[in-house]
């Protein structure tokens, strides 16, 4: 070993620029402490190894990293992730990137619950499934699911777009205030104060623009519809109350 | 209430007014048979429930000595969140300024807030608006609310806090979420919370990603791990089930409990709600303080009680039963100037009175404490009113400390429910102290 | 609060080491529910018009061969009893009916953890770790199996109130979530003769499910009618003695995971729960629907 060059802990080799960590050997909260502690000139490459479906995997960095997962998460992976790039190469559990900042997380599996929740910014694409409440009360965040997304996905949501290659489940865009909902397959049913809106030219270069960073570029912008708020719950009148 | 000092419903000229259709009642259903929807209001529980007034200290006697005032140290130091964390707080005072959002109040009055606590050795609490720069900067010791609508939201304030407080409700609404209506969501407070610019705030009353004490816990884990471990957990509940909540907020890993009972106040929610639901802090009290005992856990989990405290009394007797600190939020409010006779003339023309204004919601409050109007925030002046505060936690310590010394103790936290006792039948049973001048505390053998 | 957890076996040597498995996802669920835990396998019949009935006692020096000698008696050809920590499992030659009148009348301080020809539930109060070890989860062979780890919410952490509820002869549930209107159909269902040992909800679940079954309901139809008349927040698992079946109430708050092999179907609360699994890595997985009945349920011969 070079002088000058710490030895690597247990459970951590470094391979040709990238540093990797096992999970079977190192506590998660090695992980996350190691991941916090990245040097401005630090590797900027890591991979975990053996997640079994452990909660917590990778959250709150905030160094433009690479991180990839080798299996499935528990809940929360990739949680307040400011400027990283985290991969998971497996499915993820409740809250994947819940309030998100910047960045991006890639699930190649599927998601469970409330993926992106709260989400303020970056990029989130579900190669899979995303189960009920994808993109709940998102402020910013832009989501990409290339399967489906389960019921009350997009409710409240405040801002950033979702994006659903399949089929959106009943309750779409309850309560929602101005994120942009597109679905391209069945809408099992809209939920209050949502309401289907013409698609432009604006709207299609939205779409295809977000397919091309979620690398589905040759799908076609033009297959999708537009969701959003009616904006009758903005302000309570009376004649409304049957809304709520 | 037999006509409320005005002589015409007395009895003197025949009027007899209903005790169930009083004036206020009949004003209310008129306004709602004209507009159609509940009333939103500011302000806590205005109706008379059993409280810490219904207790009385047991003070020193032939068989119990006191200490010299002022000479004889009585302490009033508390440490909050020793259970994990790697950080407690540190706090010089027992007392603590409850969660209360940028938006709900104006900046200045936020400030205010800071500079006060930061001045009396305790802490401040964020709010449903996030944290601001300001508040950060004039506080000592902060922390910071994670809500079910998570406004403003982020890591960086996470990691500045030097705690964080998980809200699953409050008194004033134990099951509801916040609200905010459209006159107050200027600017800044549109872009603190991503909301379109004069809309009403919809907020949602459960979490977007966890639901349940089970998933709580994961939450939790999930918080220390972002902030590694440093800060306290606090979990704060509306006292409704407070027994049960209690023990499971601790299994979930909650290092403080904040327990608000239904006197606490609100910017703005529905008068039913306020009025309606959730259990008197003198009620809830005894319940969290015997699941902790349970736990083997009282005292290394703090307690932190709201919900009407007013004075170092209310302070001393909520410590008395059980809790490690008290928290205040209308209390706070009222003491920057809120509600003050000097207003009398703008309160009168916006329909209300000293003594009775409520409507923190509307924004319109002529003291720019609960606004955001730039010209009624402007006449609020941050330091006065932090230099008011002080003194006004000051008072309620030197209070608090008064009582204690009265009862023998050269700590506040020494104070025990025995040193209590109560004047009514109902706050015996609630509070679980004996009635005065007999052994008897109602219920006391079936109790958990 | 709590976890919940489901195996069903396809394949034998699944089966030979179903209760390892199933003790491995308790010790996962274990921090979502600390206060105790429980199991229900289903495992070699009982032979025709006997009865294999799950036993609690109290009493840490129990005398189960008194026991099992005066039901010889009563009923011969009854077994041996199999004992585990505070509780035996014994096979009355008679129909479950006639043995639980006996019991309840000869041994009323032992309780009836379950009745039935296949099941066999334990359940005890403690961390889930301790009750693994305790129970020799490792050794028992079972068909399939559902387990409980409970976080008590509003009431007592006793052996009584912990899950698995036993429903009706080898019916059992287990609950993740909170109900809303149990005390009102709890009193609905005393009137029509159920009867209930605690103040918990789950068990208002479990005797709902009883109810709709003894009216003749399918097992679908009764779980349907959870979706009508129960209100609040669950995640439901039944063991019947072919199978099981889940059920998510149509807000789904509570979580659940399912996943299938070859060899096996799974549902939990959490994935760290099948991460224990042999081929987990590669299952097959899903999350049920809200407001949909899942049922499994082996060929019958």
């Amino acid at each position: 070993m070079p002088v000058g060059e710490r030895a690597a802990p247990v459970g951590e080799r470094a391979l040709g620029g990238e540093i990797e960590i096992d999970l079977s050997e190192v506590t998660l909260r090695e992980l996350n402490q190691r991941l916090h502690a990245v040097a401005d000139d630090g590797p900027r490459r890591w991979r975990v190894l053996n997640p079994g479906g452990q909660h917590a995997v990778a959250v709150g960095i905030d160094a433009p990293i690479e991180v990839t997962v080798e299996g499935h998460v528990g809940y929360y992976c990739a949680g307040m992730n400011k400027g990283a790039t985290v991969r998971i190469r497996g499915n993820c559990g409740v809250g994947v990137a819940e309030n998100i900042m910047s960045g991006a997380v890639i699930v190649e599996g599927s998601a469970s619950q409330s993926a992106a929740a709260s989400g303020r910014g970056g990029l989130v694409v579900i190669e899979g499934d995303a189960s009920a409440r994808c993109g709940i009360s998102i402020k910013g965040v832009d989501i990409v699911v290339k399967g489906s997304v389960g019921h009350m996905s997009g409710f409240m949501a405040q801002k950033g777009r979702l994006v659903v290659l399949g089929d959106a489940g009943d309750a779409l865009g309850d309560s929602l205030y101005e994120a942009r909902l597109y679905v391209r397959g069945e809408v099992a049913g809209l939920g209050a104060d949502c309401v289907e809106k013409e698609m432009l030219d604006e709207h299609r270069t939205e779409v295809a623009r977000l397919l091309e960073q979620a690398g589905a570029g040759s799908v076609d912008a033009s297959e999708f519809r537009r969701y959003g708020s009616a904006r009758r719950l903005y302000n309570f009148e009376i004649d409304q109350a049957g809304i709520y | 209430m037999a006509g409320g000092g005005n002589p015409d419903v007395n009895g003197a000229s025949g009027l007899r007014e209903s005790a169930l259709f009083d004036r206020r009642t009949i004003h209310e259903i008129h306004r709602m048979a004209r507009e159609g929807i509940y009333d939103i209001r500011g302000f806590g529980a205005k109706r008379r429930v059993p409280h810490f007034d219904d207790l009385l200290f047991l003070g020193a006697s032939v068989s119990r000595y006191p200490l010299e005032g002022y000479r004889e140290r009585c302490d009033t130091d508390v440490v909050l969140g020793t259970r994990f964390a790697r950080r407690p707080l540190h706090l010089e005072i027992p007392i603590t300024i409850a969660g209360m959002s940028f938006g709900a109040l104006s900046a200045p009055a936020k400030e205010a807030l800071g500079r006060g606590a930061s001045a009396a050795g305790t802490s401040t609490t964020t709010g449903d608006g996030g944290m601001t720069p300001e508040e950060r900067g004039h506080s000592k010791t902060l922390i910071y609310q994670l809500l079910p609508s998570r406004y403003g939201m982020n890591p960086d304030d996470l990691r500045r806090a030097d705690a964080i407080e998980i809200v699953i409700g409050q008194g004033a609404k134990p099951g509801g979420g916040g609200i905010l209506l459209g006159q107050k969501i200027s600017d800044r407070v549109a872009e603190m919370r991503d909301l379109p610019k004069g809309v009403d705030q919809r907020s949602a009353c459960r979490h977007p990603d966890w639901t349940g004490p089970d998933d709580l816990e994961i939450k939790i884990g999930e918080l220390r791990e972002i902030t590694d471990w440093e800060k306290p957990i606090f979990v704060k509940i509306g006292a409704t089930r407070t027994y049960f909540d209690v023990a499971l907020a601790v299994k979930a890993g909650a290092d403080v409990i904040v327990l608000d009972g239904m006197e606490g106040g609100t910017a703005a929610t529905q008068e039913v709600f306020i009025e309606h639901v959730g259990i008197p802090i003198l009620a809830a009290l005894p319940q969290a303080v015997a699941s902790l005992q349970e736990l083997g856990l009282h005292r290394e989990v703090q307690l932190v009680v709201s919900g009407g405290i007013r004075s170092g009394a209310d302070a001393a007797k909520a410590l008395a039963l059980g809790a490690d600190a008290v928290s205040i939020g209308v209390a706070a409010i009222v003491a920057l100037g809120d509600n003050s006779p000097a207003l009398a003339e703008e309160y009168a023309r916006i329909g209300t009175a000293p003594g009775f204004y409520d409507d923190w919601h509307e924004g319109r409050d002529p003291a720019g404490i609960s606004t955001q109007d730039d010209e009624l925030a402007a006449r609020f002046d941050a330091e006065l009113g932090g230099r008011r505060l002080a003194n006004y936690l000051q008072a309620m310590t030197l209070e608090a400390q008064t009582l204690a010394r009265a009862c023998g103790k050269s700590h506040v936290h020494n104070l025990e429910p025995e040193d209590l006792v109560a004047l009514t039948v109902e706050a015996a049973a609630m509070a679980r102290v004996p009635l005065a001048g007999t052994d008897w505390i109602p219920g006391a053998e079936s109790q958990s | 609060m709590c976890g919940i957890a489901g195996l069903f076996s396809k394949a034998t040597e699944v089966e030979d080491r179903l209760g390892a498995h199933v003790g491995a996802m308790l010790s996962q669920l274990a921090d979502r529910g600390p206060d105790s835990a429980g199991v229900a396998f289903y495992r070699e019949p009982a032979p025709p018009g006997s009865s294999k009935v799950s036993l609690y006692s109290p009493n840490p020096t129990e005398d189960w061969s008194a026991t099992a000698s005066e039901l010889e008696a009563a009923f011969p050809g009854s077994g041996e009893p199999e004992i585990r920590a505070s509780h035996a499992v014994i096979v009355v030659a008679a129909e479950a009916d006639e043995a639980e009148a006996w019991l309840r009348e000869r041994r009323p301080e032992l309780r009836v953890m379950s009745v039935g020809t296949r099941i066999e539930t334990f359940k005890e109060e403690g961390s889930p770790r301790a009750f693994v070890e305790q129970f020799g989860l490792a050794e028992i062979a079972a068909t399939h199996a559902l387990g409980h780890t409970r976080m008590a919410t509003e009431s007592r952490v006793t052996t009584e109130h912990s899950h698995p509820f036993s429903t009706g002869l080898d019916l059992c549930l287990v609950h993740n979530g909170s109900l809303s209107n149990h005390n009102v159909l709890r009193r609905r269902l005393r009137r029509e003769g159920i009867e209930f040992r605690t103040d918990n909800d789950s068990e208002v679940a479990a005797g709902y499910l009883m109810w709709r079954l003894r009216e003749g309901a399918s097992l679908q139809e009764a779980l349907e009618g959870c979706l009508e008349d129960l209100d609040g927040f669950y995640t439901f698992a039944v063991g019947t003695a072919d199978g099981l079946a889940v059920l998510r109430d149509p807000i789904a708050c509570k979580p659940a995971v399912m996943a299938e092999t070859e060899d096996w179907v799974a549902m939990a609360s959490e994935y760290r729960a099948i991460a224990v699994l042999p081929g987990a890595a590669d299952a097959e997985m899903w999350e049920p629907e809200p407001g949909r009945v899942y049922v499994w349920e082996r060929a019958k011969v």
